[in-house]
């Protein structure tokens, strides 16, 4: 196929990850900062998200504060701001119009009406019905463009750089949600211990990856942040987890494998095997902000090479 | 002289209603109006949905508006499609041939038919491709010739597109929406397939690979999603199953094309651009253009891809080229034409231009290079202050221009703001030229939705119809 079509299907499926996760991200930070608390400590956790995904200094530039209103608005609708749900989905749109021909029709339409929808959200709108109802409206969407491209598409090159895309940024994007929630542990408590008043936040993470009754039914027992990161860690069958998205880009990589990819083929099964094989109590050990910090290091480098081996070619 | 009489495709002067829409109007007479207006808004929902829009220039950027559709379909009986087929692959035969010798041995020119220097003087006429050959001699690949009503069975060509002719895909949009909407009236009616074109074209472009290829990579050559007709491209690579490319995509190395592919360089033997000629190679061609692939001419006269159309077309459907088009016909095919030309002043002409002059009122004034409905003036509609503007152009570039007689283009009851009214329409159908000559039976009917107008380009506000070649 291709390069330039690989590339439109990869970021395509990027986006649209992306705007399902940054919902993912708003919705637990926006429900911790309904915990009883003073105005510092939520401002102080909205700072932390912005950081997280690195648009802190963007979201300066326009607003004086981090108030819960200014930070819902720059990550949902402001246009300047690349990070925000309306600038992913017009960019997953865009991907798809470039490449609408490799699409099946429902997939494109899907990704045409997602846009056309969103045009038509406004603040006022959102803040009548609560942002809830817009998260879900997000991730909703997003759930409909996976089933589209699951239940219609066929399964050739265009399939897997679809997959790698969505893989490859949920890997990113779990490990920024876990660290906003470790950003915001009370100040003194210990990254491993369990915090009684930290229930509602825990359980808050987990409701934000779909997680809560998975960690019901795997571990039958009360929620630690041990085996909170454990599940969302390393369980391979955990669907939004960094081993399962690891997985899925290893496998995908290698089904369009070609003659210059063997090193970043090398890398991703390096990473996924470390994570099939490892125990969250090392993990810990070496602290779990740097784990997480590290691995989207190396998510983003596998990022980068699957660029330069498939879909922007240096030389002909 | 001022225009009242025309030709209504839905009923005749006495206010009957023709045989072949009989159907049609009983089927309107008795479908409720909130029904229909039901289904209206369900098409511009669903043509949004879609995303079948174009791009419009010269408008913020990114605009993309919808073709207006009309859910009144133009109906053309089986004995009058098939005279009107005959008159257009006649004409398209001829412009080919016309093409092949202007590019060889112009015997044309030698036998004194057509002036010299108009070809060859010609923005259009490329000298790069002189001696070049190509498969078949077929150079206009795909054309779409746009053809006018006056009367009945009198068919005029207006214009011979021969060089990226686009609606194709709003055709066959047209006929998937009227099937969705309104299946009864498919049951009713024995309306010709118009499905297989996609088809069709991939079997024209394949048998036009270059020599010794026994199994081509066709590809569609567009110049990228801001294109005003990109759903088009989109839609014709997808139907065919070919890639899409952009200029980015390919390369040519010793005279071979490759597109980039995700498991390295892939050979591409068809090519069929939707770029024009001025940025297909910057090598050779426009310095400046980012559309198109350095050395592509290259390849292309070394026979080892084929480019459709072939570069230099737009030298036969040029509109200073447009009278001579019979003379073309009774040249190499010795045969009478079956189409009518419209008669055509040719300002350059010092008679012609005084006749021009002395009836602007009346007349229709084209720019010999202009396209889209742009530059153009339409005397009967026009004020007083417009044709004196013009009037000052043809004095200036009296080169520069053509003018016609108004004709009195046929019209067809189509749904406006204020119920059904009648409006002017003109046919587009679509010539394929390979081993074989081919159409799929109809075209694009495109209609004036201004009251009065006579210009039914899309960037001019015009909408669309289906088309309808009842079989007998």
């Amino acid at each position: 196929m291709l390069s330039r079509t690989a590339d439109h299907l990869f970021w395509m499926a990027r986006y649209m990850e992306r705007a399902e996760n940054t919902a993912r991200i708003l919705d637990v930070t926006y429900r911790l900062s309904l915990l009883p608390q003073n105005g510092e400590e939520v401002e102080a956790m909205w700072a932390g998200m912005l950081k997280i995904m690195e648009l802190q200094d963007t979201f300066l530039a326009k607003h004086p504060a981090y108030t819960t209103e200014s930070v819902l608005e720059f990550m949902i609708f402001d246009r300047d701001n690349p990070g925000s749900i309306y600038r992913c989905l017009r960019a997953t749109r865009e991907n798809a119009h470039a490449v609408r021909g490799t699409l099946t029709s429902e997939l494109w339409e899907t990704s045409n009406e997602t846009w056309l929808k969103m045009r038509d959200f406004s603040v006022s709108k959102l803040l009548e019905s609560g942002p809830g109802a817009f998260f879900e409206w997000v991730k909703y969407r997003s759930h409909l463009s996976r089933g589209v491209t699951i239940g219609t598409m066929l399964q050739d090159e265009a399939l897997r750089f679809i997959r790698l895309g969505t893989f490859l940024e949920r890997a990113d994007n779990t490990a920024r949600i876990l660290e906003v929630k470790y950003l915001n542990l009370l100040p003194g408590a210990d990254e491993d211990s369990a915090h009684a008043a930290d229930y509602y936040q825990w359980s808050a993470l987990l409701q934000s990856v779909s997680a809560f009754e998975v960690y019901r039914k795997v571990y039958r027992d009360q929620i630690t942040p041990l085996r909170v990161a454990e599940l969302l860690v390393l369980r391979a069958d955990m669907p939004r987890s960094l081993a399962r998205s690891m997985k899925e880009v290893y496998s995908n990589l290698t089904r369009v494998s070609n003659a210059r990819s063997a090193e970043t083929e090398r890398l991703a099964g390096e990473l996924e095997s470390h994570l099939r094989f490892g125990r969250i109590e090392r993990i810990f050990e070496g602290g779990f902000r740097k784990y997480l910090e590290d691995f989207r290091d190396r998510i983003f480098d596998l990022g980068c090479r699957i660029s330069d081996d498939f879909l922007i070619p240096a030389s002909a | 002289m001022a225009i009242t009489k025309f030709f209504n495709e839905m009923t005749a002067d006495d206010g009957s209603v023709r045989a072949h829409y009989a159907g049609y109007a009983a089927w309107l007479r008795e479908t409720p109006a909130d029904r229909i207006e039901r289904k209206r808004a369900e098409a511009d929902a669903l043509f949004h949905r879609y995303g079948i829009t174009f791009a419009v220039y010269g408008e913020e950027s990114g605009t993309e508006r919808l073709i207006p559709f009309d859910i009144i379909p133009r109906i053309i009986p089986a004995k009058e499609w098939k005279s009107l087929e005959a008159g257009l692959r006649q004409r398209v035969k001829a412009l080919n041939c016309f093409i092949h010798d202007i590019y060889h041995d112009q015997e044309i020119l030698k036998a004194g038919h057509i002036p010299a220097e108009q070809v060859l003087n010609n923005a259009q006429y490329r000298p790069e491709m002189q001696g070049v050959n190509v498969p078949c001699d077929i150079y206009a690949a795909i054309a779409g010739v746009d053809v006018v009503r006056a009367g009945e069975g009198e068919f005029y060509v207006l214009e011979d597109n021969l060089r990226v002719p686009s609606g194709v895909s709003y055709m066959l949009e047209d006929r998937r929406m009227m099937m969705r909407l309104f299946p009864e009236l498919f049951a009713r009616h024995r309306v010709a397939p118009v499905e297989h074109y996609p088809d069709m074209l991939l079997h024209t472009l394949r048998s036009l690979a270059p020599q010794g290829v026994t199994d081509p990579t066709v590809v569609v050559l567009t110049p990228g999603a801001h294109n005003s007709a990109y759903f088009e491209h989109a839609f014709l690579a997808q139907q065919m199953g070919v890639e899409l490319v952009e200029g980015q995509d390919l390369f040519v190395r010793e005279d071979q094309v490759y597109m980039r592919t995700t498991q390295g360089p892939r050979r591409v033997d068809v090519i069929y651009r939707r770029v024009d000629d001025d940025f297909l190679d910057p090598k050779y061609f426009r310095k400046d253009s980012m559309l198109g692939v350095p050395g592509l001419l290259d390849a292309y006269r070394a026979g080892r891809v084929t480019v459709s159309n072939a570069i230099g077309t737009g030298v036969a459907d040029d509109k200073s080229i447009y009278p001579y088009v019979p003379e073309m016909i009774r040249f190499y095919l010795g045969e009478e034409p079956t189409l009518n030309n419209v008669p055509t002043f040719m300002c350059r002409k010092p008679e012609d231009l005084a006749y021009t002059l002395a009836h602007l009122p009346e007349l229709v004034v084209k720019e010999v290079h202009g396209a889209g409905g742009y530059g153009m003036l339409v005397g009967p509609a026009s004020t007083k202050e417009q044709i004196e503007t013009f009037r000052k152009y043809l004095i200036a570039n009296p080169e520069k221009y053509i003018a016609q007689p108004t004709l009195a283009l046929s019209n067809c009851p189509t749904f406006v703001e204020n119920g059904v009214a009648p409006r002017h329409l003109d046919l587009r159908p679509f010539v394929l030229s390979g081993t074989e000559v081919q159409m799929v039976p109809g075209g694009l009917t495109r209609v004036a939705l201004r009251e009065g107008s006579l210009v039914v380009n899309s960037s001019q506000g015009g909408g669309t119809k289906d088309t309808w070649v009842l079989e007998a």
